[in-house]
């Protein structure tokens, strides 16, 4: 085996176990949702070629309050869907659209665009 | 139905307004109409700004797919010879113009790319992005350092796959928000048919006004052709109501003092004038659009399966790519580096996960959608799957089969006294009581034209009949066992009885003074559509069952008249649901339909609960279905609709999951070593944008399903 297939196959490799690593091994953190004084936990979430922050952490048993405020036209994103929740909401580019849940028990509740490129989890502890 | 939280939203909404109006934002509530609107121009100006992206990159796809090869072409072949300087100088420029494409053409991939790598979770956008930037990175090195490739054929560059790959998906983009557009027309047109004003009577003037200052208790004027604006009761005046656009009824409904009418609908001939009871987000109306977007929002139980492998798909192809490249480069032909190349940017490119995730989402929203113009209200994914699996289908008999309100049907009388004075003693007893058969009685002898007296200690004996006394005398109307407990002789009168109960009416004695006097006979008379409808659900293989707390007798009477052959007699209100489970453990699948309270437990026992919509609020809210017209033939296109919903989204999972698993091994050359065929970057963009504009068309043919049985 010549010297640049022997690069090719450990670059390959090394490639692989990276993905593997990156897409689906590594855990993500998320960010924890603020209490307001009105009792809400509330968080923004930008809207552009994905959810951010994509991962939220609230409490069981409170009130959610999700700022989507979404910065593209990209029609994917157009609609935000919480099938959990049977809620869904348009989100006009530019604008900012308010969702109210209340995740009673503690569990994951994904979260997607309709066509589900996009995806995000609110995580009720 | 929904929106129970409805307060608590709005009166938060108003303090986020306050809120973000100070940082200079828009906040629109989920649902609004106005998010619709506004939905509607971004789609359009998204749908403008993805052509303009096409044509230009289709502009200078052309110029690179000529000028990439310019030996092919044989006038071009002597100014540009293989290899020449002029050729690369020409690939420069192509470099250039691709870069721009990538940039404007191509942003949208760039930055979901970049979202998708931040958020840890590929997506369409970064195969695309990844595809064709490995495409021009290669291109751009074989151009400015042509010494690193030891063969000449190597020196290739792949602009063209860049620019027209990146205009190929655009073009697909901008054809998805198009047809996207018709998936979702249902609601459109619910939202399209709110009133935009209203006539109303302010300090004794009739004013326009616009639709969202009409008020509760407002009088608003209904004039011939007019929109009715919100809901409430007709308080003068009479008319024909074109109620089509609610509840899929296409003869206008008579409309008279103390009727209900229905914000949308539209007023024919007469004009009338009517109290507002409902408005804004109360009205049918907005809480059918508001059912029909959260149905939409819901998950088709196949689909929790899909989610899981959507998650793996992206990263998995991305590794093939890999797996694809590093395999051509070590066993492929010369130039290998040239195969390794294509082979990994075909599978990148042909790779479609939107085919698979727009699959199940897309038939979903056309089939609930087509449901909501058939006045058929699903409640989401779940009671699609379930009512497609259907084989039992429980049937409340009074109110579902029946009208649900009886009617005055024999007289008969006994021991000399008169037809009239027997139903005039009978009306005056029962003028007191509640229940549904007596007002049957109290209406027949007014139609009779009968003085109907007073009564004096009136009396319900639960179970067994009323009595009272009128004009001085005792009268008492109940069934036998009333009878016998007060020792009154009915023997003569019991063959007839036996007769009305066999033809399904329900006889009741009537007792004078002590003495028999006759039997007063009552019926609910069954719907016009009842029979065609169990027809229809028989013949779909469906078996039919009626439930009714009647006694056996008359229950089968109206179970032959309607051709149901299972029937649940004498049932009490409280075993319905506990009958249902019975029939579900007989492994079947049931669906139970009914209208009144007394049915909610069974409703929400059952697999597919559907209610009539003429029933009252509790038992639509137990329900997976809502039939907003009361004819069981909705029940028959609900069903038909479900079966529809779920093989379009079987076909469209099937065509996504084909289109993948042929697509992409190709796309890796698996053909190769056959037939020397090597798939095309372009050949696969084509596909790729093909395959998901294919999901969607096919989620727009439901939308051409015809009833057999018109729930109309």
């Amino acid at each position: 085996m010549t010297p640049d297939k022997i690069l090719v196959l450990l670059g390959g490799a090394g490639t692989i176990a990276f993905i593997v690593w990156f897409f689906w091994l590594a855990k993500k953190e998320g960010v924890k949702a603020g209490l307001t004084p009105s009792g809400y936990q509330e968080a923004m979430i930008l809207v552009k070629g994905g959810y951010t922050p994509d991962v939220i952490r609230v409490e069981a048993g409170t009130p959610v309050r999700l700022k989507f405020r979404r910065e593209e036209t990209s029609s994917c994103s157009e609609m935000v869907v919480f099938p959990d929740f049977q809620k869904s909401a348009q989100l006009p580019s530019g604008e900012v659209v308010v969702m109210e849940l209340l995740p009673k028990t503690k569990g994951t509740y994904a979260f997607q665009c309709q066509m589900g490129m996009l995806h995000g989890k609110l995580i009720a502890e | 139905m929904a929106g129970s939280g409805a307060g608590l939203i709005t009166n938060a909404r108003h303090g986020i307004q306050a809120a973000v109006r100070d940082a200079g934002d828009r906040v629109s509530e989920p649902g609004a109409p106005g998010a619709g609107e506004a939905g509607r121009s971004d789609e359009e100006r998204e749908y403008r700004s993805l052509m303009r992206k096409w044509w230009f990159g289709a502009a200078i796809g052309a110029f690179t797919m000529i000028f990439s090869y310019p030996w092919l072409f044989p006038v071009l072949r002597e100014w540009l010879p293989r290899g020449s300087e002029s050729v690369r100088a020409l690939w420069m420029v192509m470099g250039v113009l691709s870069l721009a494409v990538l940039i404007y053409s191509g942003s949208q991939f760039f930055t979901g790319m970049w979202a998708s790598l931040r958020t840890r979770q590929a997506n369409m956008h970064t195969l695309i992005a990844f595809g064709t930037s490995v495409a021009w990175i290669y291109s751009t090195i074989a151009v400015l350092f042509p010494r690193l490739f030891p063969e000449e054929g190597m020196t290739e560059v792949y602009y063209d796959v860049t620019v027209v790959v990146t205009a190929l998906v655009v073009l697909g983009l901008a054809m998805e928000i198009r047809a996207k557009g018709r998936t979702s027309e249902a609601i459109k047109k619910l939202i399209g048919l709110q009133a935009k004003t209203a006539r109303v009577l302010r300090d004794g003037a009739e004013v326009d006004v616009p639709v969202e200052e009409v008020a509760v208790g407002d009088v608003v004027i209904v004039r011939p052709g007019d929109k009715v604006p919100v809901d409430g009761v007709v308080v003068a005046g009479s008319s024909a109501v074109d109620e089509s656009m609610i509840t899929g009824e296409s003869i206008p409904v008579e409309k008279r003092e103390g009727d209900e009418v229905i914000g949308a609908t539209i007023n024919k001939t007469g004009a009338f004038r009517f109290r507002a009871t409902k408005v804004g987000a109360d009205t049918a109306l907005a809480s059918i659009i508001r059912m029909v977007q959260d149905a939409q929002a819901t998950k088709v139980p196949i689909q929790r399966i899909v989610d899981v492998v959507s998650g793996y798909f992206t990263p998995a192809v991305i590794i093939l790519a890999i797996v694809g490249f590093v395999v051509w480069y070590l066993f492929g032909p010369a130039p290998a580096l040239t195969y390794a190349l294509v082979v990994a940017v075909t599978t990148l490119i042909i790779a479609c996960p939107c085919a698979l995730g727009m699959a199940t989402p897309m038939s979903l929203t056309t089939g609930i959608g087509l449901g909501a113009t058939h006045g058929i209200l699903i409640r989401g994914g779940e009671a699609l799957q379930k009512a497609k699996e259907l084989t039992t289908i429980v049937l409340d008999k009074t109110g579902t089969i029946t009208h649900g309100k009886p009617a005055l049907t024999d007289v008969i009388v006994t021991n000399g006294i008169a037809d009239d004075e027997a139903l005039r003693l009978a009306a005056a007893v029962e003028r007191s009581s509640e229940h549904p058969l007596a007002q049957a009685i109290v209406e027949g002898a007014e139609a009779r034209g009968l003085g109907i007296g007073d009564a004096a200690d009136f009396r319900a004996i639960p179970g067994h009949g009323v009595e009272a006394a009128v004009d001085g005398r005792r009268v008492l109307l109940g069934n036998v066992k009333l009878m016998r407990d007060r020792g009154i002789d009915v023997e003569t009168l019991e063959p007839q009885a036996r007769r009305l109960a066999d033809a399904g009416r329900t006889p009741m004695y009537l007792a004078v003074d002590g003495r028999a006097a006759g039997i007063i006979a009552v019926a609910d008379t069954i719907k016009a559509d009842s029979v065609e409808a169990i027809i229809a659900l028989r013949r779909m293989g469906i078996e039919v069952v009626m439930i009714t707390g009647d006694n056996v007798r008359t229950a089968n009477a109206i179970a032959r008249e309607v051709g149901v052959e299972r029937v649940l007699a004498e049932v009490l209100p409280q075993d319905k649901a506990h009958e249902v489970q019975k029939l579900q453990l007989e492994r079947r699948v049931v669906g139970m339909v009914g209208d009144g309270i007394n049915d909610a437990p069974a409703l929400a026992q059952s697999d597919v609960g559907f209610a009539i919509g003429t029933g009252t609020d509790v038992a639509i809210e137990a329900s997976d279905i809502t039939l907003i017209k009361g004819s069981l033939r909705g029940v028959v296109t609900a069903i038909q609709i479900s079966r529809a919903t779920m093989r379009n989204v079987y076909q469209n999972l099937f065509g996504a999951f084909i289109y993948n698993s042929v697509g992409i091994p190709i796309a890796l050359g698996v053909l190769y070593p056959f037939f020397e065929l090597l798939l095309s970057p372009i050949l696969a963009a084509g596909a790729m944008s093909f395959s998901s504009v294919t999901v969607i068309s096919n989620a727009n043919r439901l939308k051409r399903f015809r009833p057999t049985v018109s729930a109309a």
